[in-house]
C-alpha cells in the first residue's frame, strides 16, 4: 500500500481539526480518506491510521468492524445501497432490491449481518441494504456510490444500472 | 414574502409558515454565500456579537424554543446547564445525523441553505462561549458534507468565521465531521464518543446533559440542525415575538415530514400546534390513496408510539378535558405526549388499511435490531429477539404465545438501559401490541399457520434473516 503525498496532506488537515492532544478524533476522517482511495479498509490501512494517530491497530479495527459505513473487502466499481426501512419498504424497496439484483446479476443469498455486501460476478456492481437514508417522502431511494436516487420504480432499476454500466 | 417563487410542484401549502424552509425549493436560489447575503444573511450574527452573551440565551429562553431533534427539551434552558464556574473550553456540536426513520428535514437545510445553519451555529457558539464547533453529518450525506465545507470556506473569507469575527474579538472554527452509517451516533453522547474517534457507545448518565461534561470531558452543547437554525430567526424576531408563533409552550414553527400511504408525501413547515393531524393528511398531503382507509399513524419518527385510527384520546385543553379523534390532534409536543405518543423528530408515517401490522412492526424491529450498539444486554438481546419473533410471525410460523413473549421482551428493555434507544426500540412493540393485539394474535393462529401475514410482505419476509 502506498500513501500519496496528497493523501498524507489530507490526513494532516483532518488531524488539525481537533486540539493536538485529541488526535484520536481523526480516526473516522482518516478511515474515510483511505476507504475512498482504496475502495475498502485493508489491514495495512488500519495499521497506517493507527500509526498516524499514535494508537494501537485494535483501536482502529474496532471502528471498522462496528460502523456499517466501513467495509473490509472490495465492493464493486459501483456500490449500491438500497433503503430498507419502513417508508421505503411501503413504497417498494424490497422489490427494488430484487430488480437491481436481477439487473446486475447479483446473488444476495449468502449475505449476513456481518457480511452484508454482495458483488456481481463481473465485479462492476455490489449491493447492500441500508437503513433509513432520510428521504422517506420520496421512497424507494438508493445510493450508487455518492449519487442519490429517489422515487425509483422497480421497473426503472434496469435503466439505472445500464446508465452506470455505460459510464464504466 | 409575495416575491418568493417556488419550483413548480413544490409550492408551500397555504397552511405552511416558512421560516427555516423559506429558501427550500426556491426559484433562483442556491447555497452560495452571495445569495445568502443578498437578503440580509449574517446580519443577525453581526447584531449578536455586539450583545451580552447572556442576553442571547435569554432571548432563546423567552422564545420557548424546544429541541427539534427528538426530545423537545427547551434549548435556552439547556444552554444554562454549562457550569457557571467552568474554566474548560466549551464546544458546540450540530447534530446532523438525521437518521430517525421517517425524518427528512435536515437534509434540505444542509443541501439548500447551509449558511442559515452556519449563522445559527455562530450565534449559538457566541452565546455559549464556544470557539470550536462541529457539524456531525451522517455518512450517507456526502454531497451535504461538501456543500457545508464550501459554505464554511466562504464564511471564513467574508470574516464570519475565524479570528476577529465581525470586527470583535470573537473567534470560531466550524468543522464538518462525517459519521459512518450508525443510527446510534444520533444519540448525543454516542455522537460525542464517535467524534472522539471511538465506537459510539452512549455514555452512562448522569450527567444528564453533555452541557455539564461532553466532548473531551468539557461542557458541550449538542443541538439539532433545525434547532440551531431557529436561533437565527429568534435573533431576528426577538424571543417574545417568536413565542407568539405556534401555541403556548409549543412555540415557533417546525417541519413535519410525512411519508407512507398518502397521495402526496412531503415536508411542511407549520406553526407548532396550529395544524391537526387530519389537516396534515387530508389537506396538505392530498388525503389517502383512492379507496383506502386510515389504519395507523406513527407521529414522531419510528420510535414514537403508534396511534390507531379509531382511537379516541382524552387530553386537557385549557382547563377542560376533551376527547379527540385522531384527525383532531394538533401536532404539538404536549398534545402528542398526552395522547400517549410523542412529537419526536417530526417524522409522521401514515399507514392505510392495506398494511399488515405484523409486517410493519417487523420492519421496525429489524431496524432496531440492526442499530443497537450492543452495550446493554436488554437492548442488544431484546431488540434481536423482538425481530426474530416478528420474523417468524410474518413468515406464518408464529405460535399463539408469541405476542405475549414479544410483549414481555419489550417491557424488559424499556427503562433498563444506558440510553433512550432502549425505549425507542421497545415502544413500537409495546404500542403495536396494545393497539393491534387481536390482529397480531390472529396471524399466529393455527388456521393461519404458514400463510403470510400479508401477501405484499412476501419479499420483506424473504429479505429479513
Ligand atoms: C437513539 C437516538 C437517536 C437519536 N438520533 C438523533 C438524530 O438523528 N438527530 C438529532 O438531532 N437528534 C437525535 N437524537 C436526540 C439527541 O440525543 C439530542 O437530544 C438532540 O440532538 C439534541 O438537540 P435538540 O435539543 O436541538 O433537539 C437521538 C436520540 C436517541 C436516543
Ligand atoms: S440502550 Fe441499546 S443503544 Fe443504548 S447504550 Fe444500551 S445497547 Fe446501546
Ligand atoms: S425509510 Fe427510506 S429514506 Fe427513510
Amino acid at each position: 500500500m502506498t500513501i500519496s503525498p496528497e493523501l498524507d496532506k489530507k490526513a494532516d488537515e483532518a488531524i488539525s481539526h481537533s486540539p493536538a492532544e485529541h488526535k484520536r478524533a481523526a480516526s473516522l476522517p482518516l478511515l474515510h480518506l483511505l476507504q475512498h482511495e482504496f475502495g475498502y479498509v485493508s489491514e495495512d490501512s488500519v495499521k497506517w491510521v493507527a500509526d498516524k494517530l499514535g494508537l494501537e491497530p485494535i483501536n482502529i479495527l474496532e471502528l471498522v468492524t462496528f460502523y456499517p459505513g466501513f467495509r473490509q473487502s472490495a465492493p464493486g466499481k459501483f456500490h449500491i445501497r438500497v433503503c430498507r426501512t419502513l417508508s421505503c419498504a411501503m413504497a417498494g424497496s424490497y422489490e427494488l432490491m430484487e430488480s437491481l439484483c436481477k439487473a446486475t446479476n447479483i446473488d444476495r443469498s449468502n449475505t449476513t449481518h456481518h457480511n452484508p455486501i454482495a458483488v456481481s460476478p463481473d465485479g462492476k456492481f455490489s449491493i447492500e441494504f441500508a437503513e433509513c437514508l432520510a428521504s422517506c417522502g420520496t421512497g424507494p431511494v438508493c445510493m450508487v456510490n455518492d449519487d442519490f436516487h429517489e422515487s425509483i420504480k422497480p421497473a426503472e432499476a434496469a435503466k439505472l444500472v445500464e446508465d452506470y454500466r455505460a459510464n464504466a | 414574502m409575495a416575491d418568493i417563487q417556488y419550483l413548480e410542484g413544490k409550492q408551500p401549502h397555504a397552511k405552511e409558515h416558512r421560516l427555516i424552509f423559506r429558501n427550500v425549493d426556491r426559484v433562483g436560489w442556491n447555497p452560495s454565500i452571495d445569495k445568502y447575503l443578498e437578503e440580509g444573511g449574517y446580519n443577525q450574527l453581526i447584531k449578536a456579537v455586539k450583545m451580552e452573551r447572556a442576553a442571547i440565551t435569554n432571548e432563546v429562553k423567552a422564545s420557548g424554543l424546544r429541541g427539534r431533534g427528538g426530545a423537545g427539551f427547551p434549548t435556552g434552558v439547556k444552554w444554562t446547564f454549562i457550569p457557571p464556574t467552568n474554566t474548560k473550553p466549551v464546544y458546540l456540536i450540530c447534530n446532523a445525523d438525521e437518521s430517525e426513520p421517517g425524518t427528512f428535514k435536515d437534509r434540505y437545510i444542509l443541501h439548500q441553505d447551509p449558511h442559515q445553519l452556519i449563522e445559527g451555529m455562530a450565534i449559538s457558539s457566541y452565546a455559549v462561549g464556544a470557539k470550536l464547533a462541529y457539524i456531525y453529518v451522517r455518512e450517507e450525506f456526502p454531497e451535504a458534507a461538501k456543500i457545508l465545507e464550501r459554505a464554511i470556506d466562504e464564511a471564513h473569507e467574508k470574516g464570519f468565521l475565524g479570528q476577529g469575527i465581525c470586527g470583535t474579538d470573537f473567534e470560531l472554527e466550524i468543522y464538518v465531521h462525517r459519521g459512518a452509517g450508525a443510527y446510534i451516533c444520533g444519540e448525543e453522547t454516542g455522537l460525542i464518543e464517535s467524534l472522539e474517534g471511538k465506537r459510539p457507545y452512549p455514555r452512562i448518565k448522569p450527567p444528564y446533559f453533555p452541557a455539564a461534561l461532553g466532548l473531551w470531558m468539557s461542557p458541550t452543547i449538542v443541538n439539532n440542525v433545525e434547532s440551531l437554525c431557529h436561533v437565527k430567526h429568534i435573533m431576528e424576531m426577538g424571543g417574545e415575538a417568536y413565542a407568539k408563533l405556534g401555541t403556548p409552550r409549543n412555540t415557533g414553527t417546525r417541519i413535519l415530514c410525512v411519508s407512507g400511504d398518502v397521495q402526496k408525501p412531503g415536508y411542511f413547515e407549520v406553526q407548532v400546534g396550529k395544524v391537526t393531524l387530519g389537516e396534515l393528511i387530508n389537506d396538505m398531503c392530498g388525503g389517502l390513496k383512492p379507496g383506502r382507509k386510515l389504519k395507523a399513524v406513527i407521529p414522531g419518527g419510528s420510535s414514537a408510539k403508534v396511534l390507531r385510527a379509531d382511537e379516541t384520546f382524552k387530553v386537557k385543553q385549557g382547563d377542560e378535558m376533551v376527547e379527540l379523534k385522531i384527525e383532531d390532534i394538533p401536532m404539538d409536543f404536549d398534545t402528542l405526549a398526552a395522547c400517549g405518543s410523542m412529537a419526536g423528530s417530526g417524522g409522521v408515517i401514515i399507514m392505510d388499511d392495506s398494511r399488515s401490522m405484523a409486517w410493519v412492526l417487523n420492519n421496525i424491529n429489524s431496524f432496531y435490531a440492526h442499530e443497537s450498539c450492543g452495550q446493554c444486554t436488554p437492548c442488544r438481546e431484546g431488540s434481536l429477539w423482538m425481530k426474530k419473533i416478528t420474523d417468524r410471525i410474518v413468515r406464518g410460523e408464529g405460535t399463539p404465545d408469541d405476542v405475549d413473549t414479544l410483549e414481555s421482551v419489550a417491557y424488559n428493555i424499556d427503562g433498563r438501559t444506558i440510553c433512550a434507544f432502549g425505549e425507542a426500540c421497545a415502544w413500537p412493540t409495546e404500542s403495536f401490541i396494545a393497539k393491534f393485539r387481536e390482529e397480531l394474535v390472529g396471524t399466529t393462529k393455527a388456521e393461519n399457520r404458514g400463510k403470510l401475514a400479508n401477501p405484499e410482505s412476501k419479499l420483506a419476509a424473504a429479505g429479513l434473516d
